[in-house]
């Protein structure tokens, strides 16, 4: 069969590159007519670095990459659009046994609950402070992320402030349970299965996850070098089916060994297929013998994981903002507003007849619970969507929501 | 030689290359270089050393840490900002297609980076021709000992000589157009899963 589209792109080892990976490995993306060319990154700068220059035409990234690179944030960058999510959910919380002993005493459980972890560690944190003792260093795996995002916003609304109580330092995922293990950091948070390693290991716990933190909430994304975008539409909608179709085959249960094989190969996340189990199953243990099932704790396809919401893009944003990355000016909340495309993932699959989200964004945090909506085509369900802590962000209120978080800090 | 008062900090986990760009470094008059190949504690050397440039090898994992550390870091008291001429696209290019980036303090000028980045670009280009010439010699011997084993093999079983052995392997990659080192392997592989022929 002869291949109508060439398409180069970049992705990291971690596990949430499984529908890029899956979408070449199982011949999906053949079956669109295109010939895709998986490159193995080490870090996200040379991610960013290649699609910049032009080497790689799209990439697996963090979803906030794409804002950074186009709010002009990173030293060298292209505009970049987000088409398609890559999934829902996928990270947690783990810190060494002796912060899970400081919180214990402070009435933590193993449980995950996001408020009461956060609440043990927040005294725990106190309690060492008025010891005259050093801050806590947490990792995350690069400052434009959805772990350093979560994590911050986790802990300020549990009353630790990030940037004063606390020292967030950047660590390579697989040298997290390392990092942990030696000392160098206290916590971390990070996409599996750099969690479940600490646990296996006996050097850390588990104390919360992102599927709590904010239940089914944006992680990495497909960024497309804008101009190729532009210039290749054809090219990008076939490439779009395509990875709808491996989305769709890595959730089903029944293909799960089958894809955890392909991803222990050398050339993609090169982990045995066992350690890949946890982020399939949702079944964690969380140290200390203790184990729990999470609802949606990864969706690489289900309750609309791949559609480009605005309102994830804009959440994204205000975190930004929040955390002072960047200035909150109409300037760059156009910016953001126009990163992510879901006029281009809707136009791709309409011809599949497939259920389609009708809006672009959604009030995050509104549904309470799994609600089907209405949509193009059949059985759409969406959420639940909510922030532990009970806020809602709705996207056209966008100015109280960075008042309000801002308010709430000077208080603290 | 130039005397040049900037402070060269490279970082590369290979240590042969990181020797090479420190020649360069120094051939050029650049006295002031420290090589770092492991980036535990990293953030003390950088308050010690206060480098100007900064070289990194785009392999290396630790690259989100580093970017991340040259700017928020209390131990780095210049920020550092990454080596980009807008400008100049070739030369961007060229640096990712080397597989080297380079950061330099706030202020420093353009033109006093340039030589330093160019320098970079070409040792790291001749180290990866290096390696890749020394993976074909290795190559060329593993094939000139697989041949010998096969021709071993036929002098064996089939009582040629090692210039007949090696007459037929030719004639039977040529025949099947194939190396004769493929031939060889085949040949070897089916002698050790026949059984202890070849070592009896």
């Amino acid at each position: 069969m002869s291949m109508r589209h060439q398409i180069t792109a970049g992705f990291m080892p971690l596990f949430d590159s499984a529908v890029l990976v899956a979408a070449s490995e199982l011949g999906f993306t053949a079956r669109e007519g295109i010939d895709l060319t998986l490159h193995r990154e080490t870090s996200w700068a040379n991610i960013r670095d290649r699609i910049a220059i032009g080497h790689f035409d799209l990439a697996h990234m963090l979803g906030p990459m794409p804002l950074a690179c186009n709010l002009g944030l990173t030293p060298l960058a292209s505009e970049t659009i987000v088409p398609f999510s890559l999934g829902l959910g996928g990270n947690c919380v783990t810190i060494s046994n002796a912060v899970w002993a400081g919180m214990a005493a402070h009435g933590a459980e193993a449980d995950l609950d996001p408020a009461r972890a956060g609440a043990a560690l927040g005294a725990f944190i106190r309690e060492r402070a008025v010891a005259g003792r050093e801050p806590l260093r947490f990792a995350v795996v690069h400052p434009h992320s959805g772990h350093n995002y979560e994590l911050r916003y986790w802990l300020a609304a549990c009353g630790v402030d990030p940037d004063r109580e606390i020292e967030i330092v950047i660590v390579p995922p697989p040298f997290m349970a390392d990092a942990l293990a030696t000392g160098r950091i206290d916590g971390y948070c990070v996409g599996e299965p750099w969690n479940s390693a600490a646990v296996a290991a006996g050097t850390g716990h588990i104390v919360t996850v992102k599927a709590q933190i904010w239940r089914n909430s944006p992680e990495k994304v497909i960024g497309v070098r804008k101009v190729w975008a532009d210039e290749n539409p054809e090219a990008l909608a076939a490439l779009l089916r395509a990875l709808h179709h491996s989305a769709r085959w890595c959730q089903d249960p029944v293909n799960h060994g089958e894809l955890a094989n392909v991803m222990a190969q050398p050339g993609f996340l090169g982990l045995p297929p066992a350690v890949q189990m946890p982020i399939l199953t949702g079944h964690l243990q969380l140290g200390g013998g203790a184990e729990r099932d999470i609802d949606d704790f990864f969706l690489p396809f289900d309750k609309a994981a791949n559609f480009p919401w605005k309102s994830h893009a804009l959440w994204f944003y205000t975190q930004m903002v929040r955390w002072g990355h960047v200035a909150h000016t109409p300037e760059n909340l156009a910016i953001a507003r126009d990163c992510y495309r879901p006029d281009l993932y809707r136009s791709a699959l309409k011809p599949l007849g497939v259920a389609l989200p009708g809006a672009n964004a959604k009030v995050e945090g509104a549904l309470k619970v799994a609600t089907a909506v209405g949509a193009t085509g059949a059985g759409l369900v969406l959420g639940p969507d909510g922030f532990f802590d009970g806020q809602i962000f709705d996207p056209d209120e966008i100015d109280a929501y960075i008042a309000h978080q801002k308010s709430a800090r000077a208080e603290a | 030689m130039v005397r040049s008062s900037l402070a060269v900090l490279v970082i590369d986990e290979n240590r042969i290359r990181a020797s090479i760009i420190e020649a360069g470094l120094r051939e050029a008059g650049h006295q002031r270089v420290t090589v770092i190949h492991d980036v535990t504690g990293i953030a003390r050397r950088i308050a010690e050393i206060e480098p100007d440039v900064i070289v990194i090898d785009l392999e290396n994992p630790n690259r989100d840490m580093l970017e991340n550390m040259f700017q928020l870091s209390r131990a780095v008291k210049r920020p550092i900002a990454m080596f980009v001429d807008r400008s100049d696209q070739a030369s961007i290019e060229a640096a990712v297609d080397a597989g080297v980036s380079a950061y330099v303090v706030d202020g420093l000028r353009q033109e006093r980076v340039k030589p330093i980045l160019d320098m970079a670009v070409s040792r790291f280009n001749a180290f990866s021709r290096m390696a890749r010439e020394l993976e074909e010699a290795r190559s060329e011997l593993e094939s000139r000992k697989v041949i010998d084993r096969a021709k071993g093999i036929l002098m064996k079983s089939r009582g040629l000589s090692e210039e007949a052995a090696y007459t037929l392997l030719r004639k039977t990659a040529m025949n099947q157009n194939r190396k004769i080192s493929d031939i060889a392997q085949s040949l070897v592989t089916a002698a050790g899963l026949l059984g202890p022929a070849e070592d009896e």
